[in-house]
């Protein structure tokens, strides 16, 4: 029996029926790995995933600072989304509302007689106290039950008050998890607000940063790095991203795409509809930070932009080298378990490696195959009816706004060399005997940690103490245990920082773990009876 | 205290037959309140001659929780009772969990007196939703009369509500206590209607004649008990009044399947039509 067998053995025959195929070991006989992703949780099982409203309101929308994100619905669900994504934002001019939370806090008057009115009440009280350029409706799931004409809501607000209004419905109980709520908050950007703008480009080579949501501070250090090479950072989505920039975005020469899972929507329907060419890049480790760098050079192909990018490059990797050496000394050979997002487990993978760390066991919440077996597989996934609930938008190209930047020779040239308009998956960076697991829960991490007993587990805030109560160190990726940012070299850093400290920490001396007291082997002397 | 929900297809009749029924039975001396669960607020009218009532649902978004039971409880014919649980305007809302709040008010604020004899539920259409079961669920009304009559789609939706009742007779201890045809004046109607009840295991309770006197009386916002205490039709829902007050006959109940219904339908001559 190898370690997936031992994890799926316990499973009653229905509940293995199911998981078998999420689970997946890699072996030596290069086989090509398929994995069941993006479908239905078993009721019971301790997931980690989120609802549509997590990935709508919390994950995409949430992060934009001059938007009043307006949570429609009982209270809780605009409370408990409130400020735990660590999505840091700065405004110069103080419009920002990051820190506040909006919510119509729904009574039971307002499920029977219906929550618009409440509804208009609320956008009017906050375009009183803070009047906002563009204000987003979330709704909630009794939102959806009772059929609150939430459009016709946003519709009302844009005329009363001349502002943008997006309403959004990302009711928990669509789809299967928080994925759903990303694929919507997607929909509603490119639908009301990408190519309503129109300010001019101040640079040569313009770029937005897609999937990047700031989390302690990693979009500041990734802007920081395009910007010192000479790039214009037209608009993020949406880490300290905002409204006003984001209108815009369509007039950048390319898309960079940092989490695939959330926000790939956005970059190829802009493509379809601007012409815009997408690269998925990763800034979280050195040597993946370089890659994404070098590649986007490429894709202009003008000497002076790759000399700047080649002269940045060297004087991070000098600051940094000194500390990268140390921690290499002290973290080589360790191993890893990574659990997170629809993305970050895979870039997390490629910054352990920068210090001599294996991932020996990865996973996904929300992904879906693509994720994990790269593009090709996708004319291969069947969508079923969860996905199937979601929109899928129609896109043209614009009449306006269509440029492309590179010719099409070029263009193929490049996709045969680089991550152009193509994202790997996790799959092929996974090595012999390490094994990927879809959707986990807390059984099967319990599991995980006996049966490999990696030295460090980077999960979430909810299995975090789990896992450090049955002895393993563990990180946070949802908030970096409020710290980061992780982001490119210095931020590479930084994590390795973090994670010796965990691992160090002289409080692992006084606990007893249980296979320090029991034999985790067990047999006789030869011979004997 | 006996508490009884009156279910049936949209328009067959049934605020105007419990009514009348109601009136009946007070004429018998019994004590009574009509809870009615219909958003239109319009199941006591005849018993309180005008929509007077301020609905619970109405009350409660107005005055907060601070509701006193005399506002939403009005006495009308004989001291008959009248409860409305109201609701939002057609479209918004959810009617449904309307129908749950109020009654879970009515129960907090004490509406259920001791001395009551019956409670009576007059509740919209069909059972769409979990919200419109509310009488039948947690032990609240133990029996159920269903108003009927000859025409297929009447007889549809009884066979529905029979499905719902069933679901809950095990759980809250519900029964059916029979259909109460309330005619069209469509051929072989009582016999259709008889044998339809049958099949579910129960019985035709009564049979009520087509009566213009009903349609005056209610223009004048009476029931017929009131309005003519001597007419024909006041004796029909005297009678009716005594055979529920005398029922012993509650059953789960068996609801047919949707082609045995057809066939029962073809049998007596409907198909033709």
């Amino acid at each position: 029996m190898n370690e997936r067998e031992k994890i799926l053995d316990k499973y009653s025959a229905k509940v293995f029926k199911n998981r078998k195929d999420h689970v997946v070991q890699f072996d030596n006989a290069g086989m090509p790995k398929e994995i069941a992703a993006n479908s239905r949780s078993i009721p019971g099982l301790m997931s980690n995933r989120g609802c549509c409203y997590a990935g709508c309101k919390g994950v995409v929308l949430g992060p934009l600072r001059d938007v009043v994100v307006l949570t429609h619905g009982p209270i809780g669900c605009g409370f408990y989304s409130w400020g735990t994504r660590r999505n840091k934002a700065k405004s110069e001019d103080g419009k920002s509302y990051i820190q506040y939370c909006f919510s119509t806090d729904m009574q039971e008057a307002d499920i029977v007689f219906g929550g618009e009115k409440k509804l208009r009440q609320a956008i009017e009280e906050a375009m009183e106290l803070f009047n906002p350029s563009c204000i987003m409706i979330c709704s909630t799931c009794p939102v959806g039950l009772i059929g609150d004409d939430i459009n016709a809501v946003a519709t009302w607000a844009e005329e009363k008050f001349n502002i943008k209004c997006v309403a959004y419905s990302c009711e928990g109980y669509k789809g299967v998890s928080q994925s759903a709520g990303h694929h919507i908050a997607n929909n509603g950007l490119m639908k009301s607000i990408i190519g309503t703008g129109d300010a001019p480009l101040t640079k040569k080579y313009s770029v937005n940063i897609l999937g990047e949501y700031n989390i302690g501070g990693d979009g500041w250090e990734t802007e920081r790095l395009l910007e010192k090479i000479g790039y214009e950072v037209v608009s993020i989505f949406t880490g300290d991203g905002s409204y006003e920039a984001i209108k815009n975005a369509h007039t950048a020469n390319l898309n960079l795409v940092q989490c695939h899972r959330s926000i790939n929507y956005i970059a190829e329907m802009m493509k379809t509809k601007y012409g815009i060419d997408w690269f998925k890049v990763n800034f979280i480790g050195i040597d993946e930070t370089i890659r994404s760098l070098r590649e986007i050079a490429a894709y202009f192909n003008d000497p002076t932009l790759i000399a700047n990018t080649e002269k940045v490059i060297a004087e991070e990797l000098e600051e940094v080298a000194e500390a990268r050496e140390y921690y290499k000394e002290k973290l080589h050979g360790k191993t890893a378990a990574v659990f997170v997002g629809g993305s970050r487990s895979h870039h997390y993978q490629m910054l352990l490696a920068d210090f001599g760390m294996k991932t020996i066991i990865a996973g996904y919440e929300f992904a879906h195959r693509d994720d994990y077996e790269g593009l090709e597989v996708r004319p291969n996934v069947k969508v079923d009816a969860d996905s199937r609930n979601i929109e899928e938008l129609t896109i043209t190209p614009d009449d306006k706004y269509y440029h492309l930047s590179i010719d099409k020779e070029r263009f193929d040239a490049l996709k045969l060399t680089t991550e152009l308009e193509y994202y790997k998956g996790m799959f092929k960076d996974m090595g012999d005997g390490t094994i990927a697991i879809d959707d986990f829960n807390h059984y099967e991490t319990e599991k995980l940690l006996e049966l490999f007993h990696p030295n460090i587990f980077y999960s979430g805030i909810k299995d975090k103490y789990m896992i450090q109560k049955s002895g393993t160190p563990s990180r946070q990726m949802h908030s970096y245990d409020y710290s980061g940012p992780y982001a490119g070299f210095k931020g590479a850093i930084k994590f390795a920082s973090d994670t010796y400290m965990s691992l160090f920490t002289p409080a692992w001396q006084y606990i007893t773990p249980p296979w320090r007291m029991q034999p985790t082997l067990e047999g006789k002397v030869g011979g004997a009876d | 205290m006996r508490q009884v929900a009156i279910y049936g297809k949209g328009g067959i009749g049934k605020s105007t037959t419990t009514q009348n029924l109601n009136a009946g039975l007070a004429a018998m001396g019994k004590k009574i309140m009509i809870v009615g669960c219909d958003p239109k607020a319009d199941s006591t009218r005849l018993i309180l001659g005008g929509l007077a009532q301020q609905t619970v649902l109405d009350t409660l978004r107005e005055e907060g929780d601070d509701v006193e039971l005399d506002l939403v409880l009005k006495a009308g014919f004989s001291g008959i009772r009248c409860v409305e649980s109201g609701g939002p305007e057609p479209g918004v809302g959810c009617a449904g969990r309307g129908i749950i709040t109020s009654i879970n008010l009515l129960e907090r604020l004490g509406a259920y007196e001791e001395d009551l004899d019956y409670v009576f539920y007059d509740v919209l259409g069909d059972v769409v939703c979990g919200g419109f079961a509310m009488p039948i669920r947690e032990g609240k009304a133990k029996e159920i009369y269903i108003v009927a009559s000859g025409e297929m789609m009447a007889l549809y939706a009884a066979n529905n509500i029979a499905k719902g009742i069933t679901k809950y007779a095990n759980t809250g201890g519900v029964r059916l206590g029979g259909i109460i045809c309330n005619s069209r004046k469509v051929d072989g109607e009582a016999e259709l209607v008889e044998a339809f009840a049958k099949e579910l295991g129960s019985q035709m309770i009564h049979f009520v004649p087509r009566d213009n006197m009903v349609q005056r009386a209610e223009i004048h916002k009476q029931t017929v008990i009131e309005f003519d205490p001597e007419s024909t039709q006041a004796g029909e829902y005297r009678s009716l009044a005594n055979k529920i007050d005398g029922n012993e006959m509650f059953v789960i109940p068996k609801p047919l399947s949707q082609e045995r219904l057809e066939s029962l339908l073809m049998e007596h001559g409907l198909m033709d039509i």
